[in-house]
């Protein structure tokens, strides 16, 4: 199976280059721990296309993120390329009137008047303007306009979305590099993730990859939304709503790691967004796109996946990796059946751990509980697949399980962890979900 | 916005009605009550020559002169929702005048309503393309309103923005008769027209001519002054020569319009302040020139060719063929002006023409 990400076709390229010449003049971007390493060096990493087209991805579902006020900047930035700064102005103010908040269209425009005085030099150009926030800005419009000049080909699905339960409408899924979120239909009639569309948002002012409560970091893994906060409930903080994580999973805490209250958010009241690198760990996005989303969000359920670059898989490679999942699953609930221990066991990984039992206590304990069985029912519904963002090779599978035997009847929510070892995938945790 | 509105469709019919004004002004029959309502606002006497406006304007409630005063009067008198009424009113009956209009801005902008103080000014401009104090207000409310965005855009305490330029009121209602504060045409197109439009002459001290453009237009809002432009090196003169030059060719085509219009305040203002043409004094050249063109009947047309121009510090000279036609007399010469540099502006020193 091959990640692609293949180089920006020519003229793509070339207006993000013009672009960021506009961006980039004079200063650098905050040496942050986060900050995408591909902005820094002007080469853009693009949506996987294919390469035996080589075209532009067609296709998308009319409903794609363009509610917000990407396609104007683009427009405004385009038209600052052309020289035609009278439009350019005229552009903003218009952005001005529907979003009265915005500070990246107010600095924006004073770019623009301030050029009606003297030559335009460039982004927040007046001198004497805090260097930080004019920083925050630019990284914003162009976190924004690379999310508008790139967007997921309609072909390719996140590779994290492997099955979803049948009930679970919709998956959000976050990419912290790109500060977007996008949200996928569970199309049951395709059986496949339908793509929604996606939003700006912001993250941990130090980025990605929580380990330790305070690092003011964002966690990467696979979550689902706990509980509904409305406006009344919160501080002005918060905007018009809150969604918090289940951070820290039991993956998480396996892991060591540690904090907490990590939520999806809206954004206060005096600004419209918030720069890229912002919160203390939390996603947040601005109070429209919030209320955007919030109908597609089932507390308990939805699934939020958060990656700090989406892998994004072929329909083929997408559907093959979770064939072979549903394979694995399938032989583990066979094997449980067929009591034959050996077998039911090979789908355990040596490193397994799970309530306070490491690998070999478990089987010690299966091996004695299979000895009083004469037979075994499992089935398994509302099987739900994911793959956790990451370098390791880890899934989360989640599943109602009916299990009756000749001594003991239970039903129950179990969550497995999934990891691929040595070609196989082999189970490093399970329990009640 | 409102007045952009108004003013559109009322623009052809009022063409005339303001050409009408301005030969009401030559007529003598005003002359006994306008310039003393001017000479008691000079001496600060408000009252008095509210008094009198309002009794001008009893007998003539649409001269445009009068309640052009009246809302001097009432602008310094410090009632500017009258001002602006008036003001308002004038400019929605004389939408080709862009003195009300200036006159608005600056009202609007001492209420720190740039928004409307920016409208205003743009139509002024969009009336009168050269009229230069409109220009100079309007850098200062781009600056200003600039400065607000900035506010906006980075929760910067506005507090400190006050220091602005106060804007020019316009006290004169001569755009009819194209005298004064007309301001030379752009030489060429630059990237950003406007900023070119707007950059005031060099200063004679300091001939870099992007610095002057940020000194005189402070964006006032920023702790920091906008003054650390680099100034070009003294070992680097070709484009303050270029800078001086293309300001010559400015001064050479302000002086041929003001002749071809007869204007005659324009046109002495071409010169030095002591130049003459050799016979008699000052007063005696003025009074020739006015003659020979203030009260000639008829147009007169002065255009030329291509000047070429050598700049020597403060002193420039232009050569170049001049074509003068007026009824009755048409004619091609060589011309040779002397330019002096005198507080930042080219003044003619010396005429020859063979």
């Amino acid at each position: 199976m091959q990640k692609l990400k293949l180089v920006l076709p020519a003229l793509l390229g070339l207006a993000v280059v013009v672009a960021m010449v506009f961006f980039f003049q004079g200063e650098e971007e905050p040496d942050t721990a986060a900050a995408a390493p591909a902005s820094q060096t002007g080469e853009l990493p693009v949506w996987p296309v294919r390469a035996d087209t080589g075209s532009e991805p067609t296709g998308l579902p009319p409903t794609l993120g363009d509610a917000g006020p990407e396609s104007q900047l683009a427009r405004i930035f385009r038209e600052i390329e052309g020289r035609n700064l009278g439009n350019a102005l005229q552009l903003t103010e218009s952005l001005l009137q529907q979003y009265p908040n915005y500070r990246l269209a107010h600095l924006i425009k004073g770019d623009l008047l301030l050029a009606r005085a003297r030559p335009l030099q460039g982004f927040g150009a007046l001198n004497g303007l805090p260097a930080e926030q004019v920083n925050d800005l630019r990284a914003e419009a162009l976190k924004r306009l690379q999310a508008y000049r790139e967007k997921p080909p309609a072909d390719y699905v996140p590779r994290y979305l492997l099955q979803m339960r049948p009930d679970q409408r919709y998956a959000v899924v976050v990419d912290t590099e790109r500060s977007r979120l996008y949200v996928y239909e569970n199309d049951l009639s395709s059986g496949r993730p339908r793509f929604v569309a996606d939003y700006y948002v912001t993250q941990g002012k130090l980025g990605a990859d929580k380990f330790v409560e305070g690092d003011k970091k964002t966690p990467i893994g696979v979550y689902h939304v706990t509980a509904d906060l409305s406006r009344q409930k919160l501080p002005d903080l918060y905007g018009n709503g809150a969604f918090p994580i289940n951070y820290p999973n039991e993956w998480d805490r396996r892991q060591g790691r540690g904090g907490s209250g990590i939520w999806l958010h809206g954004t206060p009241s005096d600004t419209f967004a918030r720069p890229p690198l912002a919160s203390d760990g939390c996603v947040v996005l601005t109070n429209q796109d919030l209320e955007a989303i919030r109908e597609n969000l089932q507390v308990g359920l939805t699934p939020v996946i958060i990656s700090n670059s989406v892998d994004w898989l072929s329909l083929d490679d997408w559907a093959r990796e979770r064939d072979e999942l549903n394979r694995s699953i399938e032989n583990w609930r066979a094997d449980w059946e067929s009591r034959d221990i050996k077998r039911y066991l090979s789908h355990y990984s040596r490193e397994f751990k799970a309530g306070g039992q490491d690998y070999s206590q478990f089987a010690a304990q299966k091996q004695q509980v299979n000895a009083g069985k004469e037979w075994i029912k499992l089935e398994l519904k509302n099987l739900s697949v994911f793959r956790n963002p990451g370098k390791e090779e880890v899934v989360v599978v989640t599943f109602d399980q009916d299990y009756r035997s000749n001594n003991l009847n239970n039903r129950m929510k179990k969550r497995q962890y999934w990891l691929r070892e040595g070609g196989q995938w082999k189970i490093i945790y399970e329990g009640a979900a | 916005m409102t007045t952009k509105s108004l003013f559109q469709p009322r623009f052809r019919a009022l063409r005339a009605l303001a050409f009408g004004l301005s030969i009401g002004f030559a007529a003598p029959v005003f002359a006994d009550n306008l310039p003393d309502i001017q000479r008691l606002i000079r001496q600060g006497q408000h009252a008095q020559a509210l008094e009198k406006v309002d009794q001008y304007l009893a007998s003539r409630p649409k001269d445009a002169q009068g309640r052009f005063l009246k809302g001097l009067i009432l602008t310094e008198m410090n009632r500017p929702a009258d001002a602006i009424g008036v003001f308002t009113k004038l400019s929605e009956d004389y939408p080709e005048l862009p003195e009300p209009y200036n006159n608005l801005a600056v009202l609007y902008a001492q209420q720190k309503q740039y928004d409307k103080a920016r409208t205003a000014l743009e139509m002024a401009i969009r009336t009168h393309p050269s009229y230069a104090i409109a220009y100079e207000n309007l850098g200062d409310v781009y600056a200003k309103l600039a400065s607000q965005a900035y506010d906006k855009a980075l929760q910067l305490d506005g507090a400190n923005a006050t220091t602005q330029n106060k804007l020019a009121l316009i006290r004169d209602l001569i755009s009819t008769s194209g005298k004064g504060n007309v301001r030379p045409p752009a030489p060429t197109p630059a990237p950003t027209p406007v900023a070119a439009a707007i950059a005031p002459q060099p200063k004679p001290a300091a001939p870099a001519p992007t610095a002057t453009v940020v000194a005189t237009t402070p964006a006032a809002s920023s702790p920091a002054p906008v003054v650390s432009e680099p100034r070009p090196a003294p070992a680097q003169p070709a484009p303050v020569q270029d800078s001086a030059r293309d300001d010559v060719a400015k001064a050479i085509a302000a002086w041929a319009r003001a002749w071809s219009r007869k204007d005659m305040k324009g046109y002495f203002a071409a010169y030095t302040s002591d130049f003459t043409s050799g016979k008699g004094g000052r007063k005696a050249w003025e009074e020739e020139r006015q003659q020979r063109i203030g009260d000639r009947s008829g147009n007169i047309s002065v255009t030329y060719d291509e000047p070429r121009i050598t700049i020597d510090g403060d002193r420039a000279t232009a050569r170049f063929r001049q074509h003068y036609k007026a009824p009755g007399l048409n004619s091609s010469s060589n011309k040779t002006l002397v330019f002096v540099r005198t507080g930042g502006k080219w003044l003619i020193k010396e005429e020859n023409a063979r």
